[in-house]
């Protein structure tokens, strides 16, 4: 059975212009340490997805619909209190700019053992010793004088080092890191993520890992979900979406990526923006953007559709031969 | 900053190393100021044994001392430094006494409408919603009442209700928690501004996804985030507090004569300025206005040094 399972989630935030769906229809499972990747512009839904498992939706916002069903119990219905033995405890997250994270005014050593008292009956000292032990398996180096130092004294790489100890502290089921390395610096980035990815995989622990960053996603995670204006268009394992990506806008990530550029070409662009969710085009999200959109993608919503364990929500899902039609133009860039 | 891979400083010298420090060091504005604020606070606290006589004790006073000037004067006495008031009191003594009065309604006073102010401005601002509409429309109702008008009729109507006996015995506790309850906007308003910026920073959201009661992330986590302003309205506001008092005790409201604080000196000397006894009251509103402006230069300075933005002028 799978260890987290969301169920048909949508969330609301009623405005002045009427309601606003900023999630629709989101179904996924993870299994046990299993690494998924969520990806999409800003605005898709992506943390809104992330903050919606831990029911820290901001007021107006509110989840309209769904289950998010986690050892068993719906996440969605839980109280304030239960809710709250699930957050750092069981769930865990981390954000995306460790120099927001830590509170200012509080040693990192003091923010760790807080984290483990509100969830377990355990000794300053203990406590102490269990932080002590995580900061060392994030490798921070001189642990002991970094647990009473204050974040302003630590660099970047190092604060989301310590947001990762603090995630690990209690051995949680899942880790979701929204956008963990998109605030670091380029080499700090492969070093954070490798560290990430050993840790998950030494204890055993799921990762949840949302971001814009296909290449990120693509050495880390096992399976993909492609978030579109609050839905999902692609989902998949992580060699199969980038290597026959069904959606245009996947091939369309795909394509912008650097690597697909020859040097000193034009990079590739989606071109458009995403739309607002106050005025969500009928019929698919994405086909105003879409270079294969017909008539019948402004029209009807296209539904997702497995087929070869590869989820796809377009209408010329499977006819359209993605791979060849970027490397064509590739070829006729270069 | 260099010093960071050290084990922890103790509280004393991480003080002395503090940038906070370093500036109150290179301002001779708030070293004076702070100075003068720390005498005046260790005299107060000393009065019972440097002051030549208890004002208290009537035993020891003697109305043939009455109205005696000040030393530097023809008729001056050396046992009256600062002269005598008319019921034959040592100036001196009295206002030493005087002043602790005065700092002790003003600190207390200040205690009390930063416990109501800051409460009120964390839930308020964190809350936000009704709460927050509820608590700031109380406080614009207040701030629409001048605390001074405030105080005045709750002090009258008290007397009246109590009789003056009973008043002149509980004259401190009602002046701090007049002057304590009627100021407490001034610092819901600063702490709710504050909340307001910090709830909506990140590690307020890690501290919910670590599963932290909403009383600890207020408590623990916003609320130090937001002191500085604090500590910065509070200077004024002991000094505001202090200037309240005296204009209460100056109205007959504050302090007895028989317990005068610094306001009820000025005030018991006010009727004989004009028969020649100016000492009576201006040699305390000296010391009034002395203290109010050291108190007022210290909080600027605490101004400028805790705001990172003003950092670069000097």
């Amino acid at each position: 059975m799978a260890l987290l399972e969301i169920e048909d989630l949508e969330v609301e935030f009623p405005n002045r212009h009427g309601t606003l769906t900023a999630l629709r229809g989101i179904n996924f499972t993870l299994d046990e340490s299993e690494r998924l990747g969520i990806v999409g512009e800003s605005g898709a839904g992506k943390s809104m997805a992330a903050f919606a498992i831990l029911n820290l939706i901001s007021e107006p916002g509110r989840i309209s619909k769904g289950r998010i069903v986690f050892e068993g119990r719906d996440l969605a219905k839980l109280d304030e209190e239960e809710i709250r033995a699930i957050r750092g405890d069981r769930i865990s997250m981390i954000f995306q700019d460790p120099m927001m994270t830590l509170n200012p005014v509080l040693t990192v050593g003091v923010q760790m053992i807080e984290t483990l008292k509100a969830h377990r009956d355990i000794s300053d000292e203990d406590a102490r010793k269990l932080a002590l032990a995580r900061l060392r398996e994030v490798q921070i180096p001189s642990p002991e004088a970094r647990l009473d130092a204050y974040p302003h004294e630590l660099s970047g790489g190092l604060r989301q080092r310590v947001v990762i100890a603090i995630a690990l502290l209690s051995d949680p089921a899942i880790i979701i890191a929204d956008e963990p390395t998109t605030a670091l610096d380029v080499t700090i980035q492969a070093e954070v993520l490798a560290l990430l990815l050993a840790l998950c995989r030494d204890h055993a622990t799921a990762l949840i890992l949302i971001t814009h960053d296909l290449a990120v996603v693509s050495q880390i995670t096992e399976r993909i979900i492609v978030m579109y204006a609050g839905s999902i268009v692609e989902a998949g394992a992580t060699r199969q979406i980038i290597d026959t990506p069904q959606h245009p806008y996947t091939i369309g990530l795909i394509a912008a990526l650097p690597e697909q550029n020859a040097p000193g070409q034009p990079l590739n662009q989606i071109r458009g923006s995403m739309p607002s969710l106050n005025n969500i085009p009928p019929g698919c999200a994405f086909a105003p953007r879409c270079d294969y959109a017909t008539d019948i993608c402004h029209r009807i919503v296209p539904n997702l559709t497995t087929a070869h364990g590869q989820s796809v929500a377009c209408h010329h899902a499977g006819q359209l031969q993605p791979q060849e039609s970027v490397r064509d133009t590739e070829r006729a860039v270069s | 900053m260099s010093d960071t891979t050290q084990s922890a400083p103790g509280p004393l010298s991480r003080l002395l190393a503090s940038d906070i420090f370093y500036r109150f060091r290179r301002d001779p504005v708030a070293i004076v100021s702070a100075t003068i604020v720390l005498l005046f606070v260790l005299a107060a606290a000393l009065a019972p044994l440097i002051a030549p006589q208890n004002p208290y004790d009537l035993t020891q006073l003697d109305i043939m001392d009455s109205e005696v000037p000040p030393f530097w004067q023809e008729q001056g006495d050396p046992r009256f430094l600062l002269g005598s008031d008319h019921q034959g009191r040592d100036m001196l003594s009295t206002i030493l006494y005087g002043t602790g009065l005065s700092l002790i309604i003003g600190v207390f006073a200040v205690l009390l409408q930063a416990f109501l102010g800051v409460s009120i401005g964390l839930i308020a601002g964190y809350n936000g919603g009704r709460i927050d509409a509820f608590f700031m429309r109380l406080a614009d109702i207040q701030l629409s009442l001048s605390t001074l008008m405030i105080a005045i009729i709750a002090l009258a109507v008290f007397q009246a209700a109590f009789g003056s006996e009973l008043y002149q015995d509980l004259a401190i506790i009602m002046l701090i928690l007049v002057i304590g309850i009627a100021e407490w906007p001034q610092y819901a308003r600063t702490v709710r501004a504050s909340v307001l910026a910090e709830r909506s920073k990140e590690y307020v959201d890690a501290a919910r996804v670590i599963g932290l009661p909403r009383s600890r992330i207020m408590i623990r986590h916003i609320l130090p985030n937001t002191l500085s302003p604090v500590l910065v309205i509070s200077t004024v506001q002991v000094a505001e507090a202090i200037i309240a008092e005296a204009s209460l005790s100056f109205l007959g409201l504050g302090m007895p004569v028989t317990q005068p604080s610094l306001g009820s000196l000025i005030r018991s000397g006010f009727e004989y300025i004009f028969s020649g006894s100016w000492w009576i009251t201006i040699i305390p509103s000296i010391v009034l206005v002395v203290l109010i402006l050291a108190l007022n230069l210290l909080g600027d300075w605490l101004r400028d040094a805790l705001n990172p933005r003003l950092y670069s002028r000097r």
